[in-house]
Order: C-alpha cells, then structure tokens, then sequence
C-alpha cells in the first residue's frame, strides 16, 4: 500500500520555525511504525532523527504522538492505526509529532531533562531502616502482586507528556513519578513511607490529579496509572485520619 | 572539553551500573552511556537469573557449576565459573535487598523456575549419573532484566552516580599497555570530549546487530569489542555467537527460554515434538546450541513450515498452558506475539526461528574483570571490561539461559572493586597528546566525504552475509566467502556519505561510525570462525563436526594487524575440577 507519513521536523541549527514534510512511500501494513522510520532514514532522508533501541516495547526509547497520540512507534503497527488495505492509496497522512509539551531537541527527540528530575523527586529507590536479614526480606505473592503492575513501567513519558495537569502546570510531578512513588509506598519492604508521602503531599504533587485518565490511555505497557494514583490518594486520606 | 575521572565506565547496563556501585566515597566516577540508563539492553532480559537458592527444590551451587561447564563444551574456565556460581547466590540476595521485586512463591521466597541446560542429578549420590531439570532461575515475571535494570539504576541514584547519557564513545585512550580514559561525542551537542581517567570500565554489552535476525536491540553494534580491538587488544574466543532458538519469525524479537521453562513446547510442520529425538532426556530444554541446530535441521530436511516470503519457521506451541501460566508468568513474551504477528498464545502456537542473541567471546580478562592481552595473563594497567562485552571466560562455547544477568552482577562487582582499589594506589597517568585524533579525523572524513555509498546499504549487506554464512551452520567455504565481502564493505565504508551534515544530534554519523564497529566486530568473529577447525557448541563447522579436545580445547586470541589478515594466538582452558567428556542431553 501507499502511505505518507506527515513528519514534525525542527533542526535548531538550520531551522528557525518547526515544519511539517511529507513522505510518501510503499509500506505493509504489518509494518511497525518504527520500520517506517526507518525506512524513511535508511533510503530516504537521513537527517530524520528520533530515538530508538530495542523495537518491541521495553525500552522506553521512542514513545511520540501518533495520529494525536502517544505511543511507542515500536509497539504500534500500520494496520493498528487503520492503515491495513495491502492495495490502496490511503490519502488520509500518518501524522508523528514529538511527545507534547517537551522541549524539542530536534524532530522527534525531546528533552527529558524535567522528567527525570520529577523521577528523582520522589526518591526512586527503596529505602530501609532495619538491617538486612541474612536470606531475602520476606514478601508473599499477594505483596508482590501489590507492586508488579507498577513496576512494568518503563519511563517512556507517555502518560505525562498526555496529562492536561501536567500541560497546565509544569511543576506537577505527573503520573509517571507518581507511579513510581506508588511502586515503593506499597512495597512491603519499603521503611520510608512518610517521607514519601509528604514528597507527594504537596501543591503540585498528587492532588493535582483530576482522574482524567489521559495517562491511563496513553500507558503503552497498559499500567492503570490512575487506579494506582487513586490508591495514594486513599492512603494520605487515612494518614490524615 | 577535557574532564576527569578517577573511574570512568562506559555502559548503563547491569555490569556498569553494578561495578559504579563499588566506587567509594571520596572518589570520582562518570558512567557514560549512549542511551539512556534505563534503555540499555540489560532491560529486555526476560527470563531470569540464576541461583541455586535452592527455594524451590533441593539444589547445590555446585549442580550449577557442573551445568556451566558442560554447556560451555568444556571451554569455560572452571576457576571463573566456579565463582560465580558460588557468588550467585549471595547476589541474588543482595539485588533483593536493594529493592528488586522477584516473584515469589507460597512461602514468601523468591520464586525460581526451570530454564534450559540446568539440571540436578536425579539421584544425588550418583552426581555424574541422569540428571533431571532443576528450579533454578530466580525471576519477576518475564520482565527480569527490566526490574534488574531499574533497581540497579535507582541505587545508583541513591548514590548519587554521576552520568553521562548520550555521550557516545568512540575510543580507548591507551599508551605503553595503560589506559588513560575514553574519548566521547556528546550526541546533543556534538561535541567532542576528553575523558581522563585512571580507571576505565568497558561495560558495552553485545554485538548482536552483526547479523540480519537478532534479538539484540540496535544500539548492540559491539562498540567496545570494536574499539578494543582496534586499539591492539585482543579479543577471545569471538566465533562463539550464540543464537537462541526461540525468536519470532523474521523479527527476531526474543521468545524467552521462560515459555519452555514453563512447559511450552516446539513442533515441526507434522505437528512433532521434535526435540525429543535431539535431547532424549531434557527435550526442549536442552541448550540454546542444540535446540538452534535441531531447528535448522527440521527445516532443512523439509520439515519446516514456509511462509509467504519464502523463509521458514517452526512453531512455539503454549496452548496447551492455560490462561493462568500464560497472564501471570508469560505475559510480556505473549504480548509480542500478539501485537507484532497478530498470534494469540492461547489459541495458537507462535511461529519462530533461532535468532542471534549473545556474545560468548570478547575483551579477555581474568576473575576480576581486569583486560589480559596474552596467555600469560599480561594486564593493560587502569583497564576493565565486564558483562557482555568481557570475556572472563564464563560461558565457553555455549552459556547457559540465566547466567548472563548473573555474570553482569557477579563480575561487574568485582571489577567495581578492583578499580576501586586501583584509584586508591595510582595517580592520573599524562595524557598523550592529540588523545581525540583518531575521533575528529573519523567524524571529519564522514561528515566531509563525498562518497556514494549509503551506511544503510552497506550495513544490510553485512548482515545478510553473516547470517548466511556465520551463523549456525558454518563451513570454511562460507566463512571465506564473508570474509571476502567484509573486506570488500571495508572498502566502500571509506566511500560513505551520509545526509546529515550537523552537529546537533547527528545519529547518521553516530550510525556511520556504529557501521564502523560492526565491520569491526565481524571481522573478528569471521576470522575467528574460519580458524577453529572443529565443532563445539556454538561453533558448528559442517566441514568439522567433531570436538576435537586434542587441538582445540584451547581459547582463541585474535588481534588486528592493521590492514593485514588478523593474528590468531591461543590461550589454555583453566580446568579445575571436571575433566572434559561427551556433551549428551
Ligand atoms: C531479548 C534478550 C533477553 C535476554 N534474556 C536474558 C535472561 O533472561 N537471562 C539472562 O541471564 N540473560 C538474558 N539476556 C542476556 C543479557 O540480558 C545481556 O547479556 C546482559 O544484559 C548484558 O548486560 P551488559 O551490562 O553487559 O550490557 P547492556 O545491558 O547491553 O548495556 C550496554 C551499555 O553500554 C552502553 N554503550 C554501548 N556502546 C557504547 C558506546 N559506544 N558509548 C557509550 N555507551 C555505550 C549502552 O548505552 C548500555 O548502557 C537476554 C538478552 C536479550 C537480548
Ligand atoms: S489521571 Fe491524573 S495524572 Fe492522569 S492524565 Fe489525568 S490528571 Fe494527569
Ligand atoms: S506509566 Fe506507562 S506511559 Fe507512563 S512512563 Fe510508565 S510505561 Fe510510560
Ligand atoms: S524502541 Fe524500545 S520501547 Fe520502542
């Protein structure tokens, strides 16, 4: 079949004003987006710069909008976004833009500097008081069940790159740092909790959530950020109590 | 700009963010990498990791030992392999209390399952009598690497780490056998730095994107190996490449050993479970070697199922597991097969072929993850390599599934403090002059060059020749039929010419220079290959189809020699306690 891809394109040494180019070429419908890109790069236009590592959806590399939405192009097939007649010219493009609300590095690249930060934030890292025993801390598979979902993320900015609090207030901490606050304030193993709540007890932490569930939408590894947020949530409530 | 490190390691994955965990306070480390942490390829390791914590079942770090040698074909050193396997376990334990969520079991353990190659024997006190699988692989889902990865990260945070992402490194600052830090381009900007160091790690993981079908993500252009070897250290026992038999069809993308570990089995054309002829005993989790080589077999004698596109694979079938296996402990690997071939696991089998997958061979050195450039066991002072990329040797001829994430940790830690040693005893040795010269004349002449030939083209080219003919079945008339065409692709790389003329996060000349290390890298393992006239494990020369202990139970060295033909030179295999005998399963 024959596709155009429509391409956000921005050079900072060449280009005062981002732009949109078209390319049109020969595509299968089983093709991932990332193939297209590459195709793209490869034959095409070498300029054409995105990220990218592992092509199945554990690396977190390149999530960007397409078709005015986040995913990963990795993840995503032709066909998945409608594109699946092997004999048409489909007129309608593929749109791919960079993940919103990024600084742009250039195309599709963005900076992450800010979402690492909100990582950071949180403290990312399992915090104990008591010394080790000799063997594993115990945990029960129903702990492990706790935190399981939470810990499949793979920090590829989807959800908050998405999320209408974050694009309104740049200071919120955003699903993914809150997710991962989640992911060690419900571990059974974790001594730190209050420390972690007062981080997210805060004016731009978690109460700026409005269960939009843009996030949850956006989650290319299907994580129910908002059930987890709503969690939190529950569990400040009960401190407060 | 010129910087300076105490330690300086190159690659975020398991082994280097696990040996910067071993440099003291007091002391300044860098971790460069050209991903992102947490994009290294340490977190698509799926299956698990092993150790015989015996949680599940009776188990001694001493089976595991046993099951090491015997998969490496003899050729693993047995000092090696016998520390790690006994550090495996004091390991795992360690990951765990630094934060890694593991499955459990009922007991609140962590849980392990069968993998292929690990085995007990089934009446312990016949030790060397049948041996039966063994749960020995300790894991979270079928997303270890990725957990692994991000606790190993989050505690380099917690450190404070200091790192450098998206710094691509291009060369190894080494004179008169020391080693005096790394020259980088930072991707951003593009600029050009100096890295000064007193210590240098390499810690860059595998080359898997030398060949056409692999499981490796494209950043795996075996960087290090390259660079190393370009910089006149050897490299060890490179014609061992490992393919994994369990790749989805033309993609490559990996089907853990898990799904067999969990009772997935593979079936030819007829519907057969072949494997039962090939490993009588342990079936489809025999080794990764054997299962490869049973599959090509299949295929070749007519058995394999064709696709549209003329290639042919054989079929994974899950169906028989149930829903409850396959959502909880299977779920990432099914995922892939549904998103990317349209195949549900439940209802269908998954059609695969055996897809390059690991390193076996790589930058020598000795237990504690320090280079050695000889059989003497010479070191270049100050230099370090560990996971992937090293080779200590571990794996020999074959690894087994599950001792990568392990040697990464076992090994990456033990580098860790042996740099950490070094720093304390030595100064900064001077910097030669024009350190950065071989990297602005190399960007220079890519970024200048007029060429006509595109790095996609000769890249492509690279790897279709090698998957023909170097990969696992191989015959002296086919590996010098590479070796031709890899000269020939040296040549026309000099006549590149790429369309990204900036500064800026140019990855089309990262991607040149990358093309640059895989011509490299193949070179090596081409030449390597060509050289060891005999079968053993991985290394499957039709022309040569018996081990041959008496000529060849020795460890390869090759080294560049300019543009001649590489130099071949040989090395003993440490053997401890197991004398080698017949590889059955
Ligand atoms: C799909 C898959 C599944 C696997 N599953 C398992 C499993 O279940 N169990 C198991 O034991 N093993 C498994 N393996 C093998 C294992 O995951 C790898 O061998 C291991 O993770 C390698 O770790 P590493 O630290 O050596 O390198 P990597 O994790 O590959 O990291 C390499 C690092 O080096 C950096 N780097 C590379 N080149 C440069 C450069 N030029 N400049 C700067 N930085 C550079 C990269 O950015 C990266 O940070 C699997 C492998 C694959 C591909
Ligand atoms: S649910 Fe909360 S975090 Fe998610 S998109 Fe909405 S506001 Fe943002
Ligand atoms: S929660 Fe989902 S969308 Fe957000 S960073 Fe993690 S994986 Fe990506
Ligand atoms: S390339 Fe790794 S997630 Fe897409």
């Amino acid at each position: 079949m024959k596709v155009t891809l429509r391409i956000f394109r921005f050079n900072p040494e060449t280009d005062s004003e981002p732009y949109y180019k078209d390319y049109e070429i020969e595509a299968d419908p089983k093709d991932r987006v990332i193939d297209v890109l590459h195709y793209i790069k490869n034959e095409i236009d070498g300029t054409l710069t995105f990220r990218r590592s592992c092509l199945h959806g554990i690396c977190g590399s390149d999530g960007m909008r397409i078709n005015g939405k986040n995913m990963l192009a990795c993840s995503i097939l032709l066909q998945d976004l409608g594109y699946s007649d092997a004999n048409k010219t489909y007129k309608k493009p593929i749109v791919i833009e960079p993940l919103p609300g990024m600084p742009i590095i250039k195309d599709l690249v963005t900076d992450f500097t800010d979402f690492w930060k909100k990582y950071e934030a949180v403290k990312p890292y399992l915090i104990t008081k008591s010394p080790p025993p000799e063997r594993e801390r115990l945990q029960s598979p129903e702990d492990v069940e706790l935190i399981m979902e939470a810990s499949k993320c793979i920090l590829c900015a989807c959800c908050t790159t998405s999320c209408p609090s974050t694009w309104s207030n740049e200071d919120y901490l955003g699903p993914a740092a809150l997710l991962k606050a989640y992911r060690f304030i419900f571990d059974s193993r974790d001594e730190a909790t209050d420390e972690r709540l007062d981080i997210i007890d805060t004016p731009n932490g978690i109460w700026r959530c409005h269960t939009i569930f843009h996030c949850v939408q956006a989650c290319p590894k299907e994580i129910n950020i908002t059930w987890h947020i709503s969690k939190l949530k529950q569990k400040l409530v009960e401190r407060e109590i | 700009m010129i910087y300076k490190f105490d330690a300086v390691i190159v690659g975020a994955g398991g082994a280097g963010l696990r040996a910067a965990l071993e440099i003291p306070e007091g002391y300044t480390c860098a971790v460069l990498t050209k991903v992102y942490p947490t994009r290294s390829h340490t977190g698509t390791a799926q299956g698990g990791v092993c150790a015989a914590l015996g949680n599940e079942e009776e188990d001694s770090w001493e089976y595991h030992f046993f099951d090491t040698v015997k998969g490496s074909d003899f050729l693993g050193d047995q000092d090696a392999i016998e520390i790690m396997c006994y550090d495996a376990i004091r390991a795992i334990i360690e990951l765990e209390h630094m934060g890694m969520p593991f499955s459990r079991n009922e007991k609140g353990l962590i849980a392990q399952r069968p993998f292929g190659g690990h085995t007990k024997p089934k009446d312990p006190n016949n030790p060397f009598g049948e041996r039966v699988p063994v749960k020995r692989a300790c894991f979270s889902a079928d997303r270890t690497g990725h957990v692994m990865l991000q606790t190993l990260y989050e505690n380099c945070i917690k450190r404070g780490v200091q790192f450098f992402p998206e710094f691509f490194v291009t060369d190894l600052i080494v004179q008169d056998n020391i080693v005096r830090g790394v020259v980088a381009i930072e991707i951003a900007t593009g600029e050009i730095h100096i890295f000064h160091a007193k210590t240098v790690m390499f810690a860059t993981g595998g080359y898997g994107r030398v060949y056409r079908i692999t499981s490796n993500a494209v950043v795996g252009t075996g960087d290090g190996f390259a660079i190393a070897y370009r910089r006149g250290i050897p490299l060890e026992d490179m014609e061992f490449v490992q393919f994994h038999p369990t790749g989805l069809w033309r993609l490559g993308i990996l089907v853990s050993e898990a799904a067999r570990g969990e009772g997935g089995v593979l079936r030819n054309k007829l519907g057969e479970r072949f494997m039962e002829k090939y490993a009588p005993t342990i079936k489809d989790l025999a080794p990764r070697d054997v299962i490869s080589r049973a599959m090509y077999t299949e295929i070749r004698e007519g058995r394999g199922i064709q696709g549209p596109d003329g290639t042919y694979y054989l079929l994974l079938d899950l169906t028989h597991l149930g829903p409850e296996i396959i959502n909880k402990k299977l779920p990432e690997i099914t995922g892939f097969a549904r998103i990317y071939l349209g195949v549900d696991p439940l209802k269908e089998p998954i059609p695969v072929q055996p897809t390059t997958h690991y390193a076996m061979g790589g930058i020598p050195t000795n237990v504690d993850a320090e280079v050695v450039i000889d059989d003497k066991g010479t070191k270049v002072e100050g230099f370090y390599a560990a996971g992937e990329v090293a080779c200590v040797s571990v794996h020999g001829a074959n690894r087994l599934g599950t001792n990568s994430l392990l040697d990464i940790i076992v090994f990456g830690r033990r580098g860790g403090k042996k740099m950490a040693e070094y720093i304390k005893e030595h100064d900064f040795p001077p910097l030669p002059k024009d350190a950065d010269e071989w990297t602005r004349k190399t960007v220079e002449r890519i970024l200048n060059s007029n060429g006509k030939e595109r790095v996609s083209r000769i890249r492509k080219e690279l790897q279709e020749i090698m998957m023909d003919n170097v990969s696992v079945f191989r015959t002296g008339e086919g590996i010098k039929k590479a070796i031709e065409k890899i000269k020939e692709l040296k040549e026309r790389y000099q006549e590149i010419k790429i369309d990204d003329k900036g500064k800026k996060f140019n990855t089309d000349l990262i991607e040149a220079i990358e093309l640059g290390n895989l011509l490299d890298t193949a070179e090596s393992i081409a030449y390597s290959a060509l050289n060891r006239t005999e079968s053993r494990g991985a290394h499957y020369r039709e022309d040569y189809p018996k081990r041959d202990d008496q000529n060849w139970l020795k460890h390869t060295l090759i080294y560049k020699n300019e543009d001649k033909e590489p130099i071949i030179k040989y090395k003993p295999v440490v053997i401890t306690k197991i004398q080698p005998m017949e590889r059955k399963y």
